[in-house]
């Protein structure tokens, strides 16, 4: 019987869970969170109100669907490795990761071995810095969800929204669930950018079940502004947030001088869109593709990645909501498991998924970041938040090798290992390096520094040594399966780093 | 439907809903900092597990993520200031 591995328990490795079930494989699911659902069904019986809730039948049926699995939920998985082929027994996937309450010193290990694996650990939100950003009560738009989906709380009492994207707009849905004032939604693109992308077809962006008739209903009922071309430029005060600086921003994001104002909050929730998690599909090998706009791995109508036996399916290989999500997961379950393309079974997963990477494309070409929001920064401001570096010290840097210039600043060097500022340093360096390049010699350069920009390769900042945090106990721990020949092998290269 | 869940943050106890994490209950209680970093104080930035502006010593275990870890009765919950 097949054996296939699912990295990530959301939508997409929920769906790639049943179809692999479904299609008589085995199944191990792991996930690192205390509850199976992803980002889209963060809940807490009890906690959640369920009017944030979308598409719950199908989550409660997912979950049905894995009697015959077995699922590790509090599973976070350090390590993902392809073995070389020919050693018979167990499968050529191996996965290590330590289960327990997060970050407790008594997890325990876990390896699985499989056949296939299905990566399918999503997105987390990419919010830009801004001068002011590290004051506490300013979250990422994603964090002020979670903890209104997952603990029915809020950081502030007025909080201004702003970013880009439709995800701002159940993000002040749920702010108001849960009794904040949300004083704005401010969303960086104009006019022209949202008639291009979805205005066309504004049903197709948040599920067909009315979900943005639904939001919409919520801010016209909750007295929310919605401002277009409008973004947060400074947020204000000594040890807490005061206020916040919105300005207009033209279409390349730039804030048009003398259009400041600033409005009274006590918290800030910024989500410039989302960036994929791709270090288990860079470990593993395979091929991303994209540039410091956005970097996903690349699949093909499958869903396999370049690497033999590799899946990926969700936010992992693009950024299209749920619905994409579930049918892209279902299509790699079913094809992991070993169905072909042409089979049925696939039919719908391949109809859905087709329409909604064209939706993905247009909510790019909305929502995506524009160069010009650099222009909102001051020399001093944080940009790397665990390290505290500015964009000054990074900017200064700009011509060494990405690599060069961390080592010398610490940038993206901390605790999250640039989770949190790699994409807006490698457009801090690409800046400044087209700045010089201009006041500078050749035009040339230009082209040169955005490939440098990148950093190591393609993978720029995503390279990780370990997927998720350990503690040097637990990697000396045995973590193989109790079986002789697997008793000796070594560490993997980087996993003490 | 959910019941109480107390926990001691710096010697001080406060309660929250049972299911809340360590952050929902400390914002629950009108905590909104609670981690000294070289530039002023932190809480809860991305939410999900992946910045660590979070983290907090739980029973006397450092680095724990205060938005990833369920309140449990009877937390020990310290600061954590970077050096
Ligand atoms: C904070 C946040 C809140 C969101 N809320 C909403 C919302 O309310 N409505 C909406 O329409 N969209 C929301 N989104 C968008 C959402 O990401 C997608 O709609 C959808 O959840 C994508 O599904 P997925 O399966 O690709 O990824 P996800 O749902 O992100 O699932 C990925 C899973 O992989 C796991 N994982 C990742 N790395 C590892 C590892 N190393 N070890 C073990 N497990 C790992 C994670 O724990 C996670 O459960 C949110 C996004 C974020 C970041
Ligand atoms: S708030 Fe980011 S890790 Fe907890």
């Amino acid at each position: 019987m097949t054996h296939v591995a699912i990295l990530g328990g959301g939508p997409a490795g929920l769906a790639a869970a049943q179809a692999a079930l479904a299609a008589g494989a085995a199944v191990t699911l792991l996930d690192e969170g205390g509850r199976l659902g992803g980002q889209f069904w963060r809940h807490h019986a009890g906690i959640t109100d369920p009017r944030m809730q979308h598409g719950f039948e199908r989550f409660e049926r997912l979950l049905g669907s894995l009697e015959r699995a077995e699922v590790h939920s509090g599973a976070a998985v350090w390590s993902a490795e392809l073995r070389d082929g020919g050693d018979g027994g167990g499968g050529r996937i191996v996965l290590r990761a330590v289960v327990g309450d997060a970050d407790a010193a008594d997890r325990r290990p876990v390896v699985v071995q499989a056949d296939a694996v299905v990566v399918a650990t999503g997105a987390h939100d990419l919010a830009l810095p801004v001068p002011g950003w590290t004051l506490p009560g300013v979250t990422t738009a994603g964090a002020a969800q979670a903890l209104a989906k997952r603990d029915g709380v809020s950081v502030g009492r007025r909080t201004l929204v702003a970013g880009a994207g439709p995800f701002l707009l159940p993000v002040a849905q749920s702010l108001a669930l849960v009794g904040a004032t949300v004083v704005g939604v401010h969303e960086a693109s104009r006019t022209g950018a949202l008639a291009r992308g979805w205005l066309p077809k504004p049903w197709e962006l948040l599920g067909k079940s009315g979900e943005l008739a639904e939001y919409v209903g919520a801010l016209v009922r909750h007295r929310i502004p919605y401002r277009i071309g409008s973004g947060v430029v400074r947020v204000l005060g000594v040890e807490r947030v005061e206020g916040a600086v919105v300005a207009q921003l033209d279409t390349q994001w730039r804030p048009v001088p003398g259009t400041e104002r600033v409005i009274e909050c006590d918290a800030v929730a910024l989500g410039h869109g989302f960036t994929p998690r791709l270090e288990a599909a860079i470990m593993l090998g395979c091929e991303v593709e994209g540039d410091r706009r956005g970097r996903f791995v690349v699949v093909d109508d499958a869903q396999r990645t370049t690497m033999p036996g590799v899946f990926a399916a969700g936010e992992v290989t693009g950024i299209g909501g749920a619905d994409a999500a579930l049918a892209e997961g279902a299509i790699a379950g079913f094809r992991a498991a070993g169905l072909a393309q042409d089979d049925p079974r696939l039919r719908d997963a391949l109809r859905v998924r087709d329409r909604m990477r064209r939706l993905a494309r247009r909510l790019e070409r909305a929502h995506g970041i524009r160069p010009g929001w650099t222009a909102w920064l001051d020399d001093d401001t944080i940009v790397c938040r665990c390290e505290a570096v500015t964009k000054g010290a990074i900017a200064e840097r700009a011509e060494v090798p990405l690599r060069a210039m961390r080592l010398a600043t610490r940038a993206g060097l901390g605790p999250c290992q640039a989770r949190t500022c790699g994409r807006a340093v490698e457009a801090i360096v690409a800046e400044a390096r087209a700045s010089a390049a201009v006041t500078g010699a050749a035009g040339e350069a230009v082209g040169g520094a955005n490939a440098g920009a990148q950093g190591d390769g393609a993978v720029g900042f995503d390279r990780r040594p370990l997927l998720a945090p350990v503690r040097l106990g637990e990697l000396a721990e045995p973590t193989e399966p109790a079986s002789d020949e697997n008793r000796n092998e070594a560490w993997p290269s980087g996993c003490s780093a | 439907m959910s019941g109480t869940v107390r926990i001691v943050v710096d010697d001080e106890l406060i309660s929250g809903r049972d299911g809340q994490t360590i952050a929902g209950v400390l914002i629950g209680s009108g905590r909104i900092a609670w981690r000294t970093a070289q530039h002023g104080e932190r809480g809860v930035f991305c939410g999900i597990g992946v910045c660590h502006d979070c983290l907090v010593t739980v029973n006397g275990v450092e680095g724990v993520r205060a938005c990833q870890r369920r309140a449990v009765e009877g937390d020990r919950i310290e600061r954590e200031v970077r050096s």
